[in-house]
């Protein structure tokens, strides 16, 4: 297996696209990190920013990334390997390639300039998005053998998890305003890994306490050891989930 | 050596292969003829575990190679079209192949030889022309010194030394006991390699048979002819 992970970062790598990505986030992150004056403010734009783009890009690198890689992955079919082992094998090398670049991106200037226990949720959410979204990206591509549709469908659920879902929530909560959703909220979070990111990386932030009543909630449960790990057990779900299924299409489909 | 059971396969609403039962042996030369879209290339990919038989069984040496992976160490593929990642330079491909199938055994480096692809070992696969994809394709195959040999179209795009070198290359691995299955439409490349001629018509065995008897059979000389008297007799 390592040895087909080491053909798929090399592909990776020579394709440069993965070097302006880095690039692309360690400006992002340098910049807002001096543009705020303090090391929180820089941390909350950078969270948002991160939630919208990292999603975003690693779905679409990751779709383009496997349609590119079909002859690649014909070539290795025929040969003596286990299909599973070919599918995990790219998952994988796309997934590290692009949370290397995260990590350099954005995880050292967290480093150098906001370096505290948000600033560690952030990197880790952020890698954890990476995963479950270039897990996405390869269940949208194992669905269809046609590109434009699996770029489609991919791009579909970038839209779907950054940005429709928030307006769902919001359309909920003002139609249900008058009943008690707190716990409902919290359900409604644990549907979306974006806004679970989002949720975890704020309740360190101070800016929880603006959150009335629902922040007062999520941070009495996931202000807890026990509830970080709970959010941190339902994004390794959110990765696995999308993952294993489009494991069991790859191995049952023709090529 | 191998063996087929009432293979089907259908791709959504077309059957491809309607209950295919065969039988091969070692050291013979079989070509799988019949008209496009009959099934020959399915056939190849059921055996590879490129395309997942609908129902029935294909053993190799007495055991399913259904879902099984390890079986493709004995099979040597060369592909109708060869399609290789474009910007991997034909060395980079030789050498991945060569390094994830390390099983210790003798490297057969002989079509590489003859190809002279040594020359061209900094060209991209993308740069490549047709035949010469094939000949990275064929040496490919041949590599690994495996038991049974699949060539789907060997020779089509290949020049007419290149095609002696392989038809060639064939008889020798034929006289080492290989089975090796190829796909043609050339007959009188058939006729020059092959022991039994498999023909498949609409997903279904038409006939199997030696060379010799199918001859025999319709008092024909040339194996064209042969055949051209069985499609139309029965039609």
């Amino acid at each position: 297996m390592g040895k087909i992970i080491k053909y798929v970062l090399y592909d990776i790598v020579k394709s440069k696209i993965i070097i302006a990505y880095t690039l692309f986030l360690l400006l992002l992150s340098i910049g807002l990190f001096n543009l705020g004056g303090s090391p929180d403010k820089g941390l909350l734009s950078l969270l948002n920013l991160v939630l919208l783009t990292v999603p975003l890009i690693s779905i679409v690198f990751a779709t383009t990334h496997f349609y590119n890689s079909y002859e690649f992955i014909e070539l290795l079919v025929a040969q003596p390997i286990d299909r599973r082992k070919i599918f995990l094998s790219e998952y994988l090398g796309v997934a590290f390639a692009l949370s290397a670049a995260f990590l350099v991106g954005v995880g050292i200037p967290v480093l150098l300039f906001g370096a505290s226990l948000t600033g560690v949720y952030l990197v880790l959410t952020g890698v954890f998005i990476t995963f479950i979204f270039v897990a996405m990206a390869f269940l949208a591509s194992v669905i269809t053998r046609d590109k434009a549709k699996g770029i489609g469908i991919a791009l579909m659920l970038w839209f779907y998890f950054a940005l429709i879902y928030d307006g769902i929530v919001l359309f909920i909560l003002y139609t249900f305003g008058d009943y008690p959703l707190e716990h409902a909220t919290l359900a409604m979070t644990a549907l979306n890994p974006v806004d679970l990111g989002r949720i975890l990386v704020l309740l360190n932030l101070d800016v929880s306490a603006l959150m009335g009543y629902t922040g007062a909630l999520y941070k009495s449960i996931l202000g807890s050891l026990w509830g970080i790990s709970l959010a941190f057990g339902l994004l390794v779900v959110w990765v696995l989930a999308p993952l294993l299924w489009a494991k069991r299409i790859f191995s049952r489909k023709d090529l | 050596m191998i063996t087929i059971e009432n293979l089907c396969k259908s791709y959504g609403k077309l059957q491809v292969l309607k209950n295919v039962s065969l039988e091969f042996a070692a050291g013979k030369v079989v070509s799988i003829i019949g008209p496009n879209g009959a099934g020959k290339t399915t056939l190849g990919k059921c055996l590879l575990g490129m395309a997942l038989p609908n129902s029935g069984d294909i053993r190799l040496n007495g055991e399913s190679v259904l879902n099984k992976h390890a079986y493709r160490r004995q099979i040597g593929y060369m592909p109708q079209i060869g399609r290789y990642p474009e910007n991997m330079k034909i060395r980079q491909v030789i050498e991945m192949v060569r390094d994830i199938r390390k099983d210790g055994k003798v490297v057969d480096e002989e079509l590489i030889g003859l190809y002279g692809l040594p020359d061209m070992y900094e060209k991209r696969m993308g740069a490549l022309s047709g035949g010469t994809k094939q000949k990275v394709s064929a040496a490919l195959a041949f590599m690994f010194d495996p038991q049974v040999l699949l060539l789907d179209e060997p020779t089509a795009g290949l020049d007419p030394i290149s095609a002696e070198i392989l038809k060639g290359k064939i008889l020798k691995e034929k006289k080492k006991g290989k089975l090796i299955l190829i796909t043609s439409h050339i007959m009188s490349e058939v006729e020059e390699v092959a022991d039994e001629v498999l023909c498949l018509v609409d997903g279904s065995v038409k006939f199997h048979e030696t060379i010799a008897r199918l001859k025999q059979q319709t008092n024909e000389e040339r194996l064209s002819r042969a055949i051209a008297k069985i499609m139309n007799g029965e039609n």
